[in-house]
C-alpha cells in the first residue's frame, strides 16, 4: 500500500486549492438550482432526467480535474523522482485516481441532495441509483488517468471543451434522439448514455437490477478498460 | 520499515553477489534518433565510492544516470546496481537507489516534512522511523526552522538541498547527485558540498557535475565525459599526473582581442581564456614567443607564470574543449 502515500499528497494538493476544489464540488449543485426553473418544461429538464445529467456534468469536471495534477507532475521533475522509486503503473494510477472518489460520492449526494428539494422522486432503489453512478463516476476518473497519462497540461485545456459538451450533448441535458443519426451511435457505444438511462429507468420507473443489468454492465466494462487502459498507458510512459 | 521492504532491500543477485561493485555498466549507449548521447560506458563503481562524472552540458552524464535509475531504456549494453540489472529487475534496483534529479524535484505545495513522508512512506519505512531521519536529515541541511513551511517559498538553495535530504530519506545503497549545484550561489554550492562530504563512504555516490572544483574536492574518482564517451578515468591526481609533461603558463594581459587569441592558437592548441588574459597549456611553453606574438598586436602583458596542472587544463588537453562551453 506504498501508493497511499502518493495519494496522501495528491489529496494535499487538492485541498490546498480550495477554489479548484469548492469549484468541481460546488458548481455541479449550483448548477442544477439555476437550471431548475426549466422544470416547468418536462422532458430532459423533469428532475429525474436532469439530476442525474447533472451529475454526470460534475464527472465530467472530475476528468479534466485528476488529468491536469496527473499531467502537471508528469512535467515535472517530481514525477520523474517518483519514477525511481519502487512505485509501479497501478499503484501511481491508483495514487492519482484515489482522491478523486469521495470527490465524486460528495457530487452524487449533493446533486441528489439538491435534486431532492427541487421535488426528484425516487421511484425504485436510490441505492442502486448510486451504485450506477459511481462505478460511472469511476470511469471518468479513469478516463482523467487517460488523459493525464497521453497529453501535457496544455493540451488537456484544449480537450476540455469537447468532453463536457460530449456529455452535454450525449443524453445529459440534450436527448440523443434529438442529435440523431451518426452522433447517437457513437454515444450509444460509449457508456454515458447507459449510466444516465439505468440511473432515469430506477428512478422514474422502479427498474431493478436486471432490468438495468446491461446498461450497468456496459458502465463497468467500460471503467475497467479505461483503467486498465490508463496504466498501460501510464506504465510505457515510465521507461523511455 | 516492512520484513518485506527490508529484504528486497539487502538482496544481490548471485551473479555478482559480493564482488564489491556497486555499479557496473557494460557498454551502454543511448541514441536519441540520429543523436548518440551515450556511447557504449563501462563503468565500475565500487561500494562506498564517491565517483563523479565530468563533463559540459549535454556530454551525456544525465541520460547515463538515468539509465541507471530505469528512467531510460539503454539503446544497447546494460548495467547492474547492487548486482540487479536495471532492464530485468528494475523495481529490485529502484529499491536500492535514490536520486536527486538535476532539476529540484520537490512536493511545492508539501512542505519539508510532507516531503520527506511522502518519500519515507513510498520506500515502506514505518512512520516513526520516516520522523527521526526527517528530523536528523533537517538538521543536517539546515532546514530545521522553515521545516512547517510550504516548499514553493524555499530559496534555490534550500530547495537543492531539501531535494538531497528527499534522496537520503530512504536511505539508500547507491546515491545519485545530478547537478547538485548547479545553479546555486556559492556560498550555497559550498555548504552542499559540506553535507556531500560528510556522506563520503557511507553510501555509494554518483555525482554528475560541470563545476570541476566540484569534483575535484569530493570525488574519489573522476570519469571526465565529452560527446557521450569516458575520455579519462582516474582520481583526480591521476588525471593531473597525466599531463604531468606540460606546461600551464597563465599570461595576464589587456588589450587581449580575440583574433590574438585565436593566432595563438594556431602555435599553441590549447589555450584558454580567462578573466584577465589567458592560460596556454603546451609540451614546451615559451615566454619570449608569447610576448614576441602579442606586443605587435597592441597586447600589453603585464605577467606570464606557470601554474600547477587543474582539471580544466585535462579537460582541455583530452577534449579540445573549454569545460564550460
Amino acid at each position: 500500500m506504498r501508493f497511499m502515500e502518493l495519494a496522501k499528497r495528491n489529496l494535499k494538493v487538492m485541498y490546498r486549492d480550495l477554489l479548484s476544489l469548492g469549484l468541481t464540488i460546488l458548481f455541479p449543485p449550483a448548477l442544477l438550482l439555476i437550471l431548475s426553473p426549466l422544470a416547468r418544461f418536462g422532458g430532459i429538464w423533469a428532475p429525474t432526467m436532469i439530476t442525474p445529467g447533472i451529475v454526470l456534468f460534475g464527472f465530467a469536471m472530475i476528468t479534466m480535474s485528476s488529468a491536469v495534477i496527473l499531467a502537471r507532475d508528469r512535467e515535472s521533475a517530481l514525477l520523474s523522482r517518483l519514477l525511481t522509486t519502487p512505485l509501479r503503473a497501478n499503484d501511481f494510477i491508483s495514487a492519482y485516481s484515489l482522491p478523486y472518489i469521495p470527490v465524486a460520492i460528495i457530487q452524487i449526494v449533493a446533486i441528489f441532495a439538491i435534486g431532492g428539494l427541487l421535488g426528484l422522486e425516487i421511484s425504485g432503489n436510490a441505492g442502486l441509483v448510486f451504485l450506477v453512478l459511481f462505478v460511472m463516476s469511476l470511469g471518468f476518473i479513469g478516463l482523467g488517468m487517460i488523459l493525464g497519462a497521453l497529453l501535457t497540461y496544455n493540451q488537456l485545456s484544449a480537450v476540455y471543451a469537447p468532453v463536457i459538451l460530449l456529455v452535454v450533448f450525449g443524453g445529459a441535458w440534450v436527448p440523443l434522439e434529438v442529435m440523431g443519426g451518426v452522433f447517437q451511435s457513437i454515444m450509444n457505444a460509449l457508456p454515458f448514455a447507459h449510466a444516465l438511462d439505468a440511473a432515469r429507468d430506477i428512478m422514474a420507473h422502479g427498474a431493478g437490477f436486471s432490468d438495468i443489468a446491461t446498461d450497468f454492465y456496459w458502465v463497468l466494462g467500460y471503467t475497467l478498460v479505461l483503467f486498465a487502459l490508463g496504466i498501460f498507458l501510464f506504465r510505457r510512459r515510465m521507461v523511455e | 520499515m516492512t520484513e518485506s521492504t527490508k529484504a528486497n532491500r539487502g538482496t544481490k543477485s548471485p551473479a555478482t553477489k559480493g564482488n564489491g561493485f556497486a555499479i557496473q555498466a557494460f557498454s551502454i549507449s543511448r541514441k536519441f534518433g540520429n543523436l548518440v548521447a551515450v556511447n557504449s560506458i563501462d563503468l565500475s563503481i565500487k561500494e562506498g565510492e564517491l565517483f563523479s562524472m565530468l563533463g559540459p552540458n549535454g556530454a551525456g552524464k544525465t541520460t547515463t544516470i538515468k539509465m541507471l535509475c530505469c528512467l531510460l531504456r539503454p539503446s544497447s549494453g546494460t548495467a547492474t546496481i547492487m548486482g540487479h540489472d536495471i532492464q530485468k529487475d528494475s523495481i529490485a534496483v529502484k529499491e536500492v537507489i535514490d536520486i536527486s534529479p538535476q532539476e529540484t524535484a520537490i512536493a511545492e505545495h508539501l512542505n519539508a516534512w510532507e516531503n520527506l513522508s511522502l518519500i519515507g512512506g513510498i520506500y515502506g519505512f514505518e512512520k516513526q522511523e520516516v520522523k527521526k531521519r526527517s528530523e536528523e536529515l533537517l538538521k543536517m541541511m539546515g532546514l530545521t526552522d522553515r521545516a512547517k513551511e510550504q516548499v514553493r517559498k524555499y530559496s534555490g538553495g534550500m530547495k537543492r538541498r531539501l531535494s538531497i535530504a528527499m534522496a537520503l530519506v530512504s536511505d539508500p545503497q547507491v546515491l545519485f547527485l545530478d547537478e547538485p549545484t548547479l545553479g546555486l550561489d556559492p556560498q550555497s554550492r559550498r555548504s552542499i558540498w559540506e553535507h556531500i562530504a560528510e556522506l563520503k563512504g557511507k553510501k555509494t555516490i554518483v555525482l554528475t557535475t560541470h563545476y570541476l572544483e566540484e569534483a575535484d574536492a569530493l570525488a574519489d574518482r573522476i570519469a571526465i565525459i565529452d560527446e557521450g564517451k569516458i575520455v579519462a578515468l582516474g582520481t583526480s591526481r591521476e588525471l593531473k599526473d597525466s599531463i604531468s609533461d606540460m606546461q600551464v603558463m597563465v599570461v595576464k594581459a589587456k588589450n587581449l582581442t580575440s583574433d590574438a587569441i585565436e593566432g595563438l592558437r594556431e602555435i599553441y592548441p590549447e589555450v584558454r581564456a580567462v578573466e584577465d588574459g589567458v592560460e596556454i597549456t603546451a609540451k614546451e611553453v615559451s615566454s619570449y614567443e608569447i610576448v614576441d606574438y602579442l606586443r605587435p598586436k597592441g597586447v600589453v602583458i603585464e605577467s606570464t607564470s606557470l601554474k600547477q596542472v587543474t582539471l580544466d587544463d585535462v579537460f582541455l588537453h583530452l577534449t579540445g574543449k573549454e569545460l564550460r562551453e
